[in-house]
């Protein structure tokens, strides 16, 4: 009963001032609560981010220290001991577990290996493409007028460019094709939907009354952006982001599949899908397991997209 | 608490100035003394002279052209004395929340000039607009939207003072924050909370503070207890009151609740499709109203006391207000007044006092833009 | 197909029926909702009944569980994570509660009619108001197009919105928000009702137009004999067209009172401090009574009274015990009819 003590204080003075959150607030008075807690709050109960959240953190250490996993050298080639050499599913962790690719080399170290290329290439290309976004969109949202049309009528012209075969037409000018080359390019061509979703935000954003009452007291445009926009602003362009980042990571095996992606002698499980399609018929596996970790890490990073999404909505609530 | 009175003011506008001074832009230092300079109560503190502000309607999507212009405001003159209550009082569209944006330069006006000691703010800018900024603050009407909810109610109240970081030295805001919650009446504990674990009327207290924050001179409010349920209303309402007494506001209370405007306001006035159609002291304008759109107003608040409506007189008005892109000519309300006459079509009445009233002493004896202003109280029962 | 004739044929099958009892009866409704802060009570055992062509106001604020007692009654409530854990609603006798879902959309909708406070996004922006009118005929009177749009028209007349015939095919944004909210009361009133439930009708529109629609409703309740609820949080409003009233707090119905008595003698320290806390039109007070203090957070309800840590008058009992809502009688103990006070110091507020 801590409202009684109300009751004692003098009256001229709101009780709502003397009873600390007594009579309303949260369930853990002490405790301030924002977006983002709440977020976590949902996020920690949601089995589905568990899940991704475990698979993306193994996948993330085997980009970073894929010599913990095994000690297998992915360019490793012995074709006259291995070649084509079928797993041992018995034998985990070891280099033989997996079996051996046509030229004899580890597809357990490989598939290792070709992690760091995926997920260097589905986080950067993310990063890049979010602050790019984030800036176009927000400049032309908050500025409106001749800065939007311009900025808007640029990024209907990208948006207007199959992300894959515009990648393609970059990468073909290039001769050497590192995984920079790629991640810039892909960058180039997908920022317009974060862009987009900025930009609407921030249009809503821009109309409240604490923006209106933050001009009011005479604060900067870089102050406004930073302090009252962007915050507020954010939470719908990360839920792009985290789902666009499952969908680079495929694109990217998709055009080292192709053979304009990532070239050897960088290790990725596009191009491992890209050679093994030939040997289909006498060692699927050697098609089968980059693949299957393709799609692991796709689901991973989809799944995690969208327990972010249902956590930061607040619709779904 | 004595940091936050008003007497410190000249004390502390004094080095201000002089460090402005060396400062190439002799001009714009002068403006800033006179923003800074004290003004006595009973002065006028702020001037508006023939404010206009029309919206352009546009068509057409690459090249735009003009097919027309909402008049939300069009020609308003009023004073605001220091210490005063002005209370403004309107239905929605009749462009009393353009006015709170103009005198805010939040909205660059079409025409006129607003005074604020002698300072065109209009056509300021830079400094010496910045300065104004930290003397004329606002309270707005839905305490939800108005404060950031990603910032903690210390960084929202604290946040004038990163902007003017004169006012308060680095070291000192926090402690300039809490005396703020403690004036508004909330617990200066909750310094680390967010805005929604607060209910509506202590929203609008940290709104207040905010206000109160830069020690400004006037403070308008936009609807400032709308959005609060009956019993919170009143607390603020007082609270209101008291920081008006103790820091020597000026208030420019805008509101369409007659009953809440009558019970803050020393003057008031009554505006009607971007015009002022009335304006006096709010005896005058409740007890005396001349304009017959006043008479309609106040004869359609409901009245919770069926005793004192009993002989009270109904004015039901027919239709709605015309558009302010399409304003009737002549009088505006006109079209729905129950007095209207040819003259009313052809001529504008001008806002003054009506002639049969110039020579007398009565409290009709105020401002009233009407061709036939005759009193009339539907106030007070008959 | 026959047009019906409103002013001859209303009535009568209604007298028939009306003979006994009240309309609506709700019964000890309690509502909850859960929330990730616990379990919201929002309506905690709130009895009320309306007869046809009695208006009822329902006065309370935000919070008050107003609105949610509305809601429940129209079948309209988010379940979950609303839950309606005890209670009857009964129309003419049935409990709406316990009825299959084909015989409740039959009552609701036809029987009971609803208008919002919001009017523009209670219609659809993409039809135009004389489609959306002619809707209601068309699909529970099996109306012809034709014939609907007839009614639709007579019906707007019936509203008073001027030249009905031509602004038939306009679209909702293109009428202002009086006209707006009455059509919202036309397409209430289309199947012809036996209770309209009104939520805040008139909060969004201008003083002026204010007294126009809520003067409309009134001339329509008593023309169609209908029983009305009307759930507002302004005092003033309900002066004028309610019968009897009821406030509201925390969930529970704190006062009830014809209309008259609850104004000049109120009985629940509550209603006293909100009439206190509005200024006056005609004279100018000095600071203004408040109500201290906050409505309380309806997931931790005060034990006892809930106005307890706000009320000038409380006592130990009221922090402990729930103070029914009695019947008030006059200082000689003669009754007074439909009064009812949920105080245990109502002959200290009323006579004291």
């Amino acid at each position: 009963m801590p409202d009684t003590t109300a009751l004692t204080k003098s009256t001229d003075v709101p009780a709502e001032a003397q009873t600390p959150a007594a009579t309303d607030a949260g369930p853990a008075p002490g405790k301030p609560r924002s977006l983002w807690s709440d977020a976590w709050h949902d996020l920690r109960r949601n089995p589905l981010f568990l899940i991704s959240m475990v698979l993306i953190l193994l996948l993330a250490v085997m980009a970073i220290f894929p010599g913990l996993f095994t000690s297998a050298s992915p360019r490793d080639a012995n074709l006259a001991e291995h070649y084509l050499q079928h797993p041992k599913w018995g034998n985990f962790f070891a280099p033989d577990w997996l079996g051996y690719d046509v030229q004899g080399r580890s597809i357990y170290a490989r598939v290792v290996y070709g992690a760091r290329a995926s997920i260097t290439v589905g986080v950067v290309v993310t990063i890049a493409v979010t602050l790019t976004g984030l800036v176009i969109g927000m400049l032309a949202g908050y500025f409106g007028g001749w800065l939007d049309t311009i900025l808007s009528r640029i990024t209907d012209v990208f948006f207007g460019v199959p992300f894959i075969v515009g990648a393609m037409v970059i990468l073909t000018t290039f001769e050497e094709r590192s995984v920079w080359v790629v991640i810039l390019s892909m960058a180039f061509l997908g920022w317009t939907s974060i862009a987009r979703v900025a930009r609407g935000s921030v249009i809503t954003i821009k109309q409240a009354d604490y923006v209106v009452a933050a001009k009011a007291l005479g604060a900067s445009t870089t102050r406004i952006l930073t302090r009252h926009i962007l915050p507020n602003a954010i939470a719908p362009v990360i839920v792009v982001a985290t789902i666009a980042l499952g969908g680079y990571i495929a694109a990217e095996a998709t055009l080292s599949f192709l053979g304009i992606g990532l070239a050897e002698p960088t290790v990725s499980w596009g191009i491992d899908v890209s050679t093994a399609k030939d040997q289909l018929r006498n060692a699927p596996y050697v098609l089968v397991i980059p693949s299957v970790m393709v799609s692991i890490t796709v689901l991973s990073f989809l799944m995690f997209g969208d327990a972010v999404r249902n956590a930061l909505d607040p619709k779904m609530r | 608490m004595a940091e936050l009175k008003k007497e410190q003011e000249p004390v502390d506008a004094t080095p201000h100035v002089s460090e402005v001074e060396t400062v190439d832009a002799a001009t714009e230092a002068e403006a800033v003394a006179a923003i800074d300079a004290p003004v006595s109560q009973g002065e006028p503190i702020l001037q508006v002279r023939n404010l206009v502000k029309h919206f352009p309607l546009t068509q057409g999507i690459l090249f735009k052209k003009q097919i027309g212009a909402v008049k939300a405001v069009d020609g308003i003159s009023f004073d605001l004395y220091a210490g005063e209550t002005l209370g403004i009082v309107g239905e929605s569209g009749c462009g009393k929340s353009t006015v709170a944006k103009l005198l805010m330069t939040l909205e660059r006006a079409t025409a006129g000039e607003v005074f604020y000691k002698g300072q065109d703010i209009t056509k300021l800018s830079g400094r010496a607009l910045k300065a104004v900024r930290r003397n004329i603050q606002m309270v707005f009407q839905d305490p939800y939207t108005s404060l950031n909810p990603r910032m903690t109610v210390g960084d929202i109240i604290g946040e004038p003072f990163d902007i003017h970081p004169e006012v308060a030295p680095k070291g000192d805001r926090r402690r300039r924050v809490q005396e703020l919650l403690d004036v508004v009446g909330l617990n200066p504990e909750y310094i680390n909370r967010y805005p929604h674990q607060f209910s509506g009327g202590q929203r609008q207290r940290i709104g207040i503070a905010r206000g109160l924050a830069l020690n400004p001179e006037i403070i308008i409010c936009d609807e400032p207890v709308s959005a609060l349920d009956v019993s919170v209303q009143a607390q603020v309402i007082n609270l209101m009151e008291k920081l008006q007494d103790e820091f020597n506001l000026s208030y420019l209370f805008i509101a369409h609740d007659l009953s809440i405007v009558r019970h803050i306001s020393d003057r008031v006035g009554v505006m009607y499709l971007g015009k002022m159609a009335e304006i006096g002291t709010d005896t005058q304008i409740y007890d005396h109203p001349t304009h017959p759109y006043t008479q309609a107003l106040l004869s359609a608040v409901p009245v919770p006391d069926p005793s004192a409506r009993e002989g009270r007189e109904r004015i039901i008005l027919t239709g709605d207000v015309p558009s302010p892109a399409n304003p009737p000519s002549g009088c505006r309300f006109r079209t729905r007044c129950w007095k209207a006459e040819e003259r009313c079509a052809t001529e504008e009445p001008l806002l003054a006092i009506p002639e049969r009233f110039v020579a007398g002493t009565t409290p009709a004896s105020h401002e009233s833009a009407c061709h036939f202003a005759e009193e009339k109280d539907v106030v007070h029962a008959a | 197909m026959t047009t019906i004739d409103k002013t001859a044929h209303v009535p009568a099958p209604r007298e028939s029926v009306s003979g006994d009892g009240p309309l609506l009866d709700v019964r000890d409704l309690h509502v909850e909702f859960h929330t990730r802060d616990g379990v919201a009570k929002a309506v905690n055992g709130v009895n009320y009944t309306v007869s046809a062509g009695e208006t009822l106001a329902v006065l309370g604020e935000s919070g008050s569980g107003k609105s949610v007692t509305a809601q429940t009654i129209m079948g309209i409530l988010d379940m979950p994570p609303g839950k309606i854990t005890q209670g009857e609603i009964l129309f003419r006798g049935q409990d709406m509660l316990k009825m299959s879902n084909e015989e409740r959309r039959k009552v609701r909708g036809r029987k009971i009619a609803m208008i919002f406070q919001d009017a523009l996004s209670s219609l659809n922006p993409v039809l135009s108001v004389g489609y959306q009118l002619g809707e209601m005929f068309r699909v529970h009177q099996g109306m012809s197009r034709k014939d609907a749009k007839a009614k639709s028209i007579e019906l707007m007349d019936q509203v008073k919105i001027p030249a009905a015939a031509a602004r038939i095919s306009d679209y909702p944004h293109q009428f202002s928000g009086g006209m707006r909210q009455r059509i919202m009361i036309a397409m209430a009133l289309a199947l012809e009702p036996d209770l309209i439930i009104a939520d805040e009708p008139t909060t969004a529109l201008d003083v002026t137009v204010q007294a126009q629609v809520m003067d409309l409703l009134a001339e329509l309740q008593r023309e169609y004999n209908m029983g009305l609820i009307l759930i507002t949080h302004d005092l003033g409003v309900v002066a004028d067209v309610a019968d009897k009233i009821a406030v509201m707090y925390a969930g529970r119905i704190v006062e009830t009172a014809p209309v008259g008595e609850l104004y000049s003698r109120p009985a629940h320290p509550y209603t006293k401090g909100l009439l206190d806390s509005i200024p006056r039109l005609d004279q100018k007070g000095q600071e203004l009574y408040a109500i201290k203090g906050l409505p309380p957070n309806l997931t931790r309800i005060p034990a006892g009274c809930a106005f307890s840590p706000r009320c000038p008058k409380a006592q130990d009992i009221c922090r402990t015990d729930v103070p029914p809502l009695a019947p008030v009688t006059e200082q000689d103990g003669l009754e007074l009819v439909g009064r009812g006070s949920a105080c245990h110091f109502w002959k200290e507020t009323i006579h004291g």
